[in-house]
């Protein structure tokens, strides 16, 4: 398997006239052809920001400051802007969280996926309609001829997502990101949308990144995971094997704040406390002050250390064969 | 759609006959009626007749049922100083102001959308504080001061433009035109100036909020992760949703310019229907003072319908008014 | 216990706003400049060296001297003459007296009487709301000078015709931002907390409710103020304002338009200036309130 995204010590800070916070340190991670990556975290550790730093489309003041981001081995952070514009939406697309937000409220299906086409391509508009409406018909949109006539309020959630999702495959992109894309839907309609791109990802060898906070989510589809934290990746690996063995032990407190079956009645095991805001990390480990096995070494920063061929952890006290 | 018109074109004409009860009782209970239809040198025998004529000793309602039987036939009385019916005398004059009021539309638009878009853009940089106070200036300050310092400083101390008229002028269909000839460009361009002032400050305002607005929206966002180009994404993704609340205020304010052209018209005397009611007030000839109050709330009014409606047109969301399914 | 002690107005007390407002040196100076003209306007009489509408103290001989000229008789005229003779400083600064009084007393006419509709708008609710909703948005939606105009020409010219002129295209704005406001305050605890101690109806909303309005209606106050003035003299510059015998700032800028073309520039230009000091001054004024007030307008 080759790389298709390769995301090294990747730094991204927030830079105002009263100082600089730094909001991703040392982001590292892989997307290999054909893989999904579940990339974890609650709000505010940095998920989406790696997304958008990643396609180099945060607004300022956030500003990659550091690392390099390898598409097939070459830095997008190197291009300049009409460079970058080309790779957009044609090497790497985006999914968005909120499908009522994603589709220009104001343009119809037709013109938005007619921009999305003519931005990387010079097409007729007859051939880009066919184009169009193959797609919508792809991604299981019922009578996509009439659809392209309509205005995205006249579509429900789901089939907003499915447009946006068709939009973003359009140039049969390397890379899509996926930002929270079923968050804001109904369950039912979620499973769907995530057996649709699975389907359309394994079929034609596009990488994936899904960005969740949903851990049942991730366990569905990805097949590898890394977990965020505070702006830095605390563990990677298999999906199964971080699920079944975490060695970090905020991925531990992560899959014990999961209610599931089994443990109706039982007390949900929570983590204390509260994830620190950039502006206040703690030195050292960030996790340190709500972690239990937290000792004096915490308070320098650990470097994520391979601990298996597919595994890494950046902790100095992983769990490791402690396994529930 | 057809729903939605209907319901608009009701409430307009709602607003219509409330506005013709307004000015009648305005001018038959305020005013006194035979003074507002009488010339100046009406001795009593005049006096008699006309208060017969208007039928002054019949029941109020009554009469506004005859006034208002004129009006539906477009009779609003005869000028006294020139003679004619004042419905046509404003017809006459019409093309002259409504020429003005365009050129200030489009003057408002043209500098103004690309000032607000600057000013939306880079909120912080120095040349969008100055379009800011522009703004705020071209807001408070009273049209006639900024003409009368136009004059000053153009006319009078440079000697570049001139003050007065419209120029020469080209017929079309029958109206003439100033600003198919250069000259008549000339004079067109300082009234058409400061008559746009306001209107482009209100353009300047509502294009930076709506770019604050809208250039952090999400469908900006993907529009970018699609690589839509940022000239494309600015001219119609962005412009679009920006437009809608411009073309209502615009369309809104319409009526204004009309109004606030009687302050540039008189200024710069040019030849429309503001002077002419100014005019009209100076002599006295009120059957045209009526007719121009009438009229113009007519104008307001349908314009405010022509808006509503051009809007549920940009607006699809009001357009087609149904949810999703 | 007195009534208003535990209503929460504005955060921070007035010494507070007031050091915050002055910490914007723009505001303090559009303050000065305010009091300045007041100070001057309401002074004029005191201090004018001529009065301007006694004819007997008006030479026609005089008419149309540079600023700095001497008179006949002796007497400096340090900003010139207008047409009839007039000294334009004593002309300038009756007529800052009565634009001032047209501004300020339309304004609180129309504060007064709009906050009453807003008040009993959202007092009473339900169709006597949107009744006085509805007129509020059809007075909205025409232009205010249309509206004055429209008055001004079936009423006449004079000082209360439009002060009256001022007031009806005024009331509309502060009645649709009492509403507003006292809506939400209307939603708060401690209106809930005064019900409990049943207080009556008119009690709460002018011991409890009125007093969270009056840093909302002070911005708009002074904005409004502003908008008068400046229509003031454009109906007078129009001729349709005040009559001719108490020239506003706009009437001398009329009569000196007529001037302009022959390059006696001071009759317009310097009350034009004032007008200008007046209009600009009371803008920053409302803007820096608005800001130190943060009323949800």
């Amino acid at each position: 398997m080759t790389a298709v995204l390769d995301v090294r010590d990747l730094d991204t800070s927030f830079v105002s006239p009263s100082g600089t916070i730094a909001a991703l340190q040392g982001v590292s991670l892989t997307v290999n052809t054909g893989e999904i990556l579940g990339l974890v975290g609650e709000s505010g550790s940095g998920k989406s920001l790696t997304g958008f730093s990643i396609n180099r489309l945060i607004s300022p003041p956030g500003k990659v400051v550091g690392g390099q981001v390898l598409l097939h081995g070459q830095d997008v952070l190197t291009l300049g802007e009409e460079d970058m514009r080309q790779l957009r939406g044609r090497r790497i697309a985006m999914i968005f969280q909120d499908p009522m937000m994603t589709l220009n409220p104001v343009l119809r299906i037709e013109t938005q996926m007619y921009d999305a086409l003519s931005a990387h391509e010079s097409i007729t508009k007859t051939k880009a309609r066919s184009r169009a409406i193959a797609a919508l018909d792809e991604v299981g949109i019922p009578a996509p001829e009439d659809r392209l006539r309509s205005y995205p309020h006249q579509l429900s959630g789901g089939m907003r997502q499915r447009v946006a999702i068709a939009i973003a495959l359009l140039h049969r992109p390397d890379l899509i990101i996926a930002d929270e894309p079923t968050t804001a839907l109904d369950v039912t309609i979620q499973g769907q949308i995530l057996a649709l791109v699975q389907r359309l990802c394994r079929d034609r060898g596009t990488a994936l990144i899904w960005i969740t906070h949903d851990l049942a989510v991730v366990a569905g589809i990805a097949d590898r995971l890394a977990v965020m934290y505070a702006g830095r990746i605390v563990e990677i690996g298999g999906v199964d094997d971080v699920l079944d063995n975490p060695a970090h032990p905020y991925t531990r407190g992560l899959i014990d704040s999961v209610p599931a079956r089994g443990t109706r009645g039982k007390r949900l095991n929570q983590i204390p406390g509260r994830m620190p805001a950039l502006t206040d990390l703690p030195k050292g480990c960030a996790y340190a002050p709500r972690c239990p096995r937290a000792t004096a070494a915490c308070e320098a920063m650990p470097a994520i250390e391979p601990i298996s061929d597919t595994r890494a952890v950046r902790c100095f006290h992983p769990l490791t064969g402690e396994a529930s | 759609m057809a729903e939605f018109i209907i319901k608009r074109v009701l409430q307009a004409l709602l607003v219509l006959l409330v506005m013709t009860v307004l000015v009648f009782f305005g001018v038959n209970v305020i005013g006194n009626p035979v003074y507002i239809f009488a010339s100046s040198e009406c001795d009593q025998a005049c006096l008699t007749k006309i208060i017969a004529d208007l039928g002054l000793d019949r029941p109020v309602w009554e009469q506004y049922l005859v006034f208002l039987g004129n009006l539906l036939q477009g009779d609003l009385g005869n000028s006294f100083t020139h003679g004619i019916p004042a419905l046509s005398l404003i017809f006459e004059r019409l093309p002259a102001t409504l020429e003005l009021a365009f050129a200030a539309l489009v003057l408002a638009l043209v500098i103004g959308l690309p000032l607000g878009m600057r000013a939306g853009l880079k909120p912080e940089a120095f040349s969008s504080r100055c379009i800011m106070a522009f703004s705020m200036i071209g807001f408070s300050l009273p049209v006639f001061w900024i003409g009368l310092i136009m004059i000053l400083v153009f006319s009078v101390q440079l000697g570049w433009m001139p003050s007065i008229g419209r120029g020469d002028t080209v017929e079309v269909f029958g109206t003439e035109f100033s600003f198919l000839t250069l000259n008549g460009l000339h004079h067109l361009a300082m009234p058409a100036f400061t008559l746009s002032l306001i209107m482009m400050a209100m353009v300047i305002r509502l294009t930076r909020a709506g770019m604050r607005e809208v250039l952090f929206a999400d469908y900006i966002k993907f529009a970018r992760a699609n690589g839509i180009r940022e000239r494309r994404i600015l001219s119609a993704h962005v412009m679009k949703n920006i437009l809608i609340p411009i073309v209502t205020v615009l369309g809104m304010e319409f009526g204004g310019v009309i109004a606030f052209a009687v302050v540039v018209e008189s200024i710069f005397s040019w030849p429309g229907v503001g002077k002419m009611l100014i005019d009209a007030i100076g002599v006295l000839d009120r059957p045209l003072i009526v007719a121009y109050l009438i009229f113009v709330v007519f104008m307001f009014v349908i314009l405010n319908l022509l808006v509503d409606i051009l809007y549920s047109i940009l607006d699809p969301r009001v357009r087609l008014g149904d949810s999703p399914t | 216990m007195s009534l208003t002690s535990s209503v929460p107005i504005v955060a921070g007390s007035p010494r507070d706003l007031a050091k915050r407002f002055m910490s914007v040196p723009s505001a303090v100076i559009a303050l000065a400049v305010f009091l300045g003209f007041c100070l001057l306007g309401f002074g004029a009489p005191l201090i004018a060296p001529q009065n301007p509408y006694d004819l007997r103290q008006v030479d026609i001989l005089d008419s149309l001297l540079p600023p700095g000229s001497q008179s006949f008789t002796g007497m400096t005229y340090w900003l010139g003459t207008d047409g009839q003779g007039r000294d334009m400083l004593s002309a300038m600064l009756y007529g800052i007296r009565i634009s001032l009084i047209v501004g300020l007393l339309s304004g609180f006419l129309a504060l007064i009487f709009g906050t009453m509709v807003g008040l009993v708008a959202a007092y009473r609710r339900g169709w006597v709301d949107t009744l006085l909703m509805r007129i509020v948005d059809l007075q909205l939606s025409f232009p205010t000078i249309l509206v004055a105009l429209i008055l001004l020409v079936i009423l006449g010219r004079g000082v209360d015709k439009i002060i009256f002129a001022l007031v009806v295209v005024q009331w509309a704005y502060f009645a649709r931002t009492v509403r507003g406001v006292a809506l939400v305050e209307g939603a708060r605890e401690y209106v809930d907390a005064a019900r409990g101690l049943r207080l009556g109806g008119l009690r709460i909303l002018l011991g409890h409710i009125l007093p969270n309005c009056l840093p909302t209606m002070l911005v708009v106050a002074t904005m409004q103020m502003a908008m008068a003035i400046s229509l003031e003299a454009t109906l007078s510059f129009l001729g349709l304002g005040l009559p001719p015998t108490r020239p506003s700032l706009g009437l001398l800028i009329a009569n000196g338009f007529d001037y302009l073309q022959s390059g006696r520039y001071w009759i317009s230009v310097l009350p034009g200036l004032v007008l200008l000091a007046i209009i600009i001054s009371a803008n920053v004024l409302g803007d820096r309130l608005r800001d130190v007030l943060n009323p949800r307008l």
